[in-house]
């Protein structure tokens, strides 16, 4: 226990160097020091107080902290904020203007695309970024874009629905 | 109280719907019609919570952060077994930006520290400026353990001289979503608790002796489940800001009052000092009914520090302290006649929890079929593990993996169509419309097993499955009108994400002639009436007939007002779309709004608990039991070169009496099958026998399916009408469950003619089964 009291000491003197970074987040210059062990969640939920982004697992399995990095779905849990550094970053509070929702955010509200709602930002920003490259997927190219987003509560039947709708492929019900 | 009579529909559409008289309390409202003539209840009503979500705005208890918010994180044991010799914390005291230290102690004489029962227990924890220092400063306390020896196996635990967890008999500790398993702690030899023979369906019936010499063939078979997390998105924890006047609590809890509850016992307030608030939580499953230990915990380090903690666990915290489905080694000998006809069923079952109690096989083998010789034997196995919890169906599911394929093994020795048995042995009215209608919708068609050639053999196969109708009478809702318009419902119950604000919106617009998206619904916050836990399906049939109540109730206040304006008597009036008319003079009318504007106060509102079922069906033990049914089907393609079973499509017929939203049901089915299918092919905990530590604590090893893996469900709902209470509903999310992992299992024995016994089928499992027919 002596060892991890030295071993945490020196790390720390290392951590405590603290980092410029300067990136725009949902259309807003940011620029902060932080600690280079600094998660990009950590940065977003606890320096900017964007909880939209959840945590769900430690090990880029759930995707629930998906944000767009300069465009491309990332997981931030295991994106340090100082690799962001320069880049644009999208988070699900970010997807559309104030006091409207995104196509997207209206098809998984129309198809029931969420129960408990907890993995939803991080489904929406995956779905973003699928539509971005590919605008009308297969259905096969939708759950394979899923392989990285788990739902725990409904079953991603609705999830596929919400993104066919997004994607123009299925009407409003 | 008085009462008068009503009648009410009853029974199933296209079935057998016809009419009954129940006599009613006076102050709840006349029955309502089959939902084909109701406007907003049974339709598909978009989620009242869908834009918080899908916005980002809805704030979890792992969002909430509040002005000088510390975090906390907990130290947790890393040996399975010992008693603490010292733990020393003044390292992580002078840590830089620690605030606070909290060390569990023991009341029991001659120890300082509880001692330790498993791998990950909780000893002490730290609330500082972040997450990092705080987890810093839990590397830097020092334990010193006098280690002991463990056992982690079941069945090594169940043997003489095996390592003790509890010298002393233990009480209840399963949680309070617990219902219908294991409960006996008070006695049992070495590591055995137990055994329960019998539930609330009554005991041991007949006489199993003479049952087995009149049967014409007996099945004697032995079924294996494994140990199965919950894994909720969101892990538990809490924030709690614990001010001189009151402990406020944000909870990601499936009981608003049982965190409550349980803070204000373990130290010693008043229930009204304690706030508990869960506005949104990301998914329960059983595992969220207390405080847990992370609760008092995180109230220490705010009491200490004077500041509001977050103490949200890690995923791998999540698998090894905070519930698991105990697994089951489920023993079950069936007599039938040539006919069908169960002569005998005796069943013996053991399981562990871990340290906790909780591991029966529920009551799937003694109600779900006709059968007049019956006993059980249910046992607990203490082991040096994280304690089980309530999830899904307690006990049911590995009950139904067992009995369910029991009936599916008799009807091949009977050579008959499993489905046919099925007709003949089920006494419940439900489970046959819903076994005509699903079979249909699945186009079943019995193959013998084993009878597809080639390499990928299809199989398909049906379980069925029963569930009580639970409801909790301490269920109340209030119902506000305010003047400008406004209409609220307030209860303490959870939305664990189910549906149950959008529901409750539902009922209480139909019941004002108004629209779903015209209700405000305010819950999760014990400030508001008391309800229960979101666990056993209570939620729906306890909540949505007081709500209902309540908003006829203050209807009634408002018609008192409204009936001089419109020169007639309040009895005369109704509503319909917004608007307040005289049932028979059309011109006489109002609309609800210029109705409460003209109001003499500025709100009105009327509160109502859950009364008694109608008819009588209340049980001494508080529940009305009821049989909610399910029957699904499952076709499945085995891959016999590789092992690999993919679930094609099941087909779950379900009913849960009247259905509320029919696009939350089907997510609620889909859910749960998916569940199902997960725990058959890929969920498993895995131990290090040697170590007693979990080695797939997180979502990596511990396999779920993703979008590709899962199969097409086709969800077939049966309305059924039983005139119990105002709403008729119940819940669904334990009978989507209980079924699906042994209908999984038939369909794999009807594709390669061999059965597994034993949960999850691996490719490796799959393969071990296809040599041992080669050998």
């Amino acid at each position: 226990m002596s060892n991890a009291g030295i071993k945490f000491t020196f790390l720390n003197r290392i951590c405590m160097i603290k980092h410029k970074i300067s990136l725009t987040v949902n259309g807003q210059k940011t620029e902060a020091e932080v600690e280079p062990r600094m998660l990009l969640v950590q940065f977003l939920r606890e320096e900017l107080s964007l909880t939209g982004t959840h945590v769900g697992c430690d090990t880029s399995s759930c995707g629930t902290c998906n944000v767009l990095l300069n465009g491309i779905p990332v997981k931030s849990c295991t994106t340090l904020a100082v690799q962001a550094d320069g880049a644009s970053v999208t988070t699900i509070e970010g997807l559309a203007g104030h006091d409207a929702l995104h196509p997207i955010q209206e098809a998984f509200r129309d198809q029931h695309g969420l129960q408990c709602g907890f993995c939803t930002p991080g489904m929406v920003i995956t779905t973003k970024g699928l539509l971005d490259r590919n605008p009308k997927p297969t259905e096969a190219e939708i759950r394979d874009a899923l392989e990285g987003n788990f739902c725990r509560c409904t079953g991603y039947h609705n999830i596929v629905r919400s993104i066919q709708q997004a994607s123009g492929q299925l009407s409003s019900s | 109280m008085d009462k008068r009579k009503e009648i009410f529909p009853h029974g199933i559409p296209g079935h057998n719907l016809g009419e009954i008289e129940r006599e009613i309390p006076n102050d709840e409202p006349p029955a309502w019609p089959i939902n084909d003539k109701l406007k907003v209840v049974g339709k598909r009503i978009r989620r009242n919570d869908a834009l918080a979500k899908v916005t980002g705005s809805a704030k979890y208890t792992s969002d909430i952060q509040l002005p000088g918010m510390l975090y906390a994180k907990m130290l947790r044991a890393n040996v399975p077994h010992a008693k603490i010799l010292s733990i020393d914390t003044s390292k992580a005291e002078r840590h830089p930006g620690v605030r606070a230290v909290h060390v569990f102690t023991s009341d029991d004489e001659g120890s300082k520290y509880q001692d330790v029962k498993y791998a990950g227990q909780p000893l002490a924890g730290v609330a500082a400026d972040s997450l990092d220092i705080a987890k810093e400063a839990v590397a830097l306390i020092e334990v010193e353990y006098e280690t002991m020896p463990f056992v982690i196996d079941t069945e090594e635990a169940m043997k003489e001289g095996a390592p003790l967890v509890y010298e002393e008999p233990i009480g209840e500790q399963t949680d309070g979503g617990d219902v219908g398993v294991t409960h006996d702690g008070s006695e049992g030899k070495g590591n055995l608790r137990g055994p329960t023979t019998s539930s609330f369906l009554g005991g041991a019936r007949g006489d199993l002796d003479q049952g087995f010499s009149e049967a014409d063939v007996i099945l004697d078979r032995t079924y294996r489940t494994q140990v199965h997390t919950h894994v909720p998105l969101e892990t538990h924890g809490v924030v709690i800001d614990w001010k001189p006047d009151q402990m406020t609590v944000y909870a990601s809890t499936q009981s608003t009052k049982g965190v409550r509850d349980g803070l204000a016992s373990y130290f010693d307030l008043p229930k009204n000092k304690v706030r508990v608030i869960c506005e949104f939580m990301g998914g329960g499953f059983g595992a969220k009914h207390s405080a847990g230990t992370f609760g008092p915990m995180a109230a220490e380090l705010s009491r200490k520090s004077g500041r509001p903690v977050w103490l949200m666990l890690d995923r791998k915290e999540e698998h090894i302290a905070e519930g698991n489905r105990p697994n089951s080694i489920h023993h079950l000998k069936i007599g039938a006649k040539k006919d069908g006809t169960l002569t005998a069923i005796q069943q013996k079952s053991h399981g562990t929890a871990g340290v906790a109690l909780g591991a029966g096989v529920g009551r799937i083998a003694q109600g779900l079929y006709t059968c007049p010789n019956f006993s059980t034997e249910q046992y607990d196995v203490l082991t040096h593990a994280g304690p089980g919890a309530a999830w899904r169906a307690p006990g049911n599911v590995q009950g139904a993996y067992g009995l369910e394929q029991a009936i599916d093994e008799i009807a091949d020795m009977l050579k008959t169509d499993p489905l046919v048995l099925r007709e003949k042995i089920d006494p419940s009215e439900v489970r046959k419309v819903l076994r005509q209608r699903g079979a249909k919708s699945f186009g079943w068609k019995y193959r013998p097993p084993g009878s597809d050639t080639g390499r990928i053999k299809k199989g398909i196969g049906v379980a069925q499955s029963t569930w009580p109708r639970f409801v909790n009478l301490d269920s109340t809702v209030e119902v506000k009108m305010y003047s400008d318009g406004t209409v609220e419902v307030r209860s303490g119950v959870q939305d664990i994400g189910t549906g149950t604000k959008t529901i409750l919106a539902q009922v209480v617009a139909e019941e004002l002639g108004l629209k779903a998206e015209d209700i405000t619904v305010r819950i999760g916050d014990t400030i508001f009436p008391d309800a229960p836990g979101s666990g056993g399906s209570i939620v729906t049939g306890a909540i949505t007939p007081p709500a209902r109540n309540a908003a006829y109730l203050v209807k009634q206040k408002l018609f008192n007002q409204v009936a001089p304006q419109l020169e007639t008597e309040p009895s005369m009036l109704t509503v319909s779309d917004g608007m307040i008319m005289h049932k028979e003079d059309a011109s006489k009318k109002i609309s609800m709004r210029d109705a409460l504007r003209r109001m003499r106060t500025g709100q009105i509102e009327a509160s109502a608990s859950r009364s008694d079922d109608y008819g009588g069906f209340q049980q001494p033990w508080g529940l009305a039991y009821g049989d909610l049914g399910s029957v699904q089907f499952a076709e499945v393609s085995v891959d016999t070169e590789t092992g690999f079973v993919k679930v094609e499509r099941i087909t779950a017929a379900h009913s849960c009496g009247r259905p509320l939203n029919i696009s939350q049901i089907e997510s609620q089915v889909n859910g749960g099958v998916i569940q199902g299918v997960s725990y058959a092919l890929y969920e498993s905990r895995v131990m290090d026998n040697k170590t007693g530590h979990m080695m797939n604590a997180n979502v990596d090893q511990y396999r779920m399916p993703y979008a590709k893996e899962i199969p097409d469900i086709d969800i077939v709902l049966v309305e059924e009408y039983s005139a119990r209470s105002s709403t008729d509903a119940y819940g669904i999310g334990e009978p989507a469950n209980i079924a699906t992992a042994a209908a999984v299992a038939n369909a794999v024995y009807n594709a390669i003619g061999v059965r597994l016994y034993e949960i999850p089928m691996t490719p490796a499992s799959i393969l071990k089964a296809l040599n041992k027919v080669e050998q």
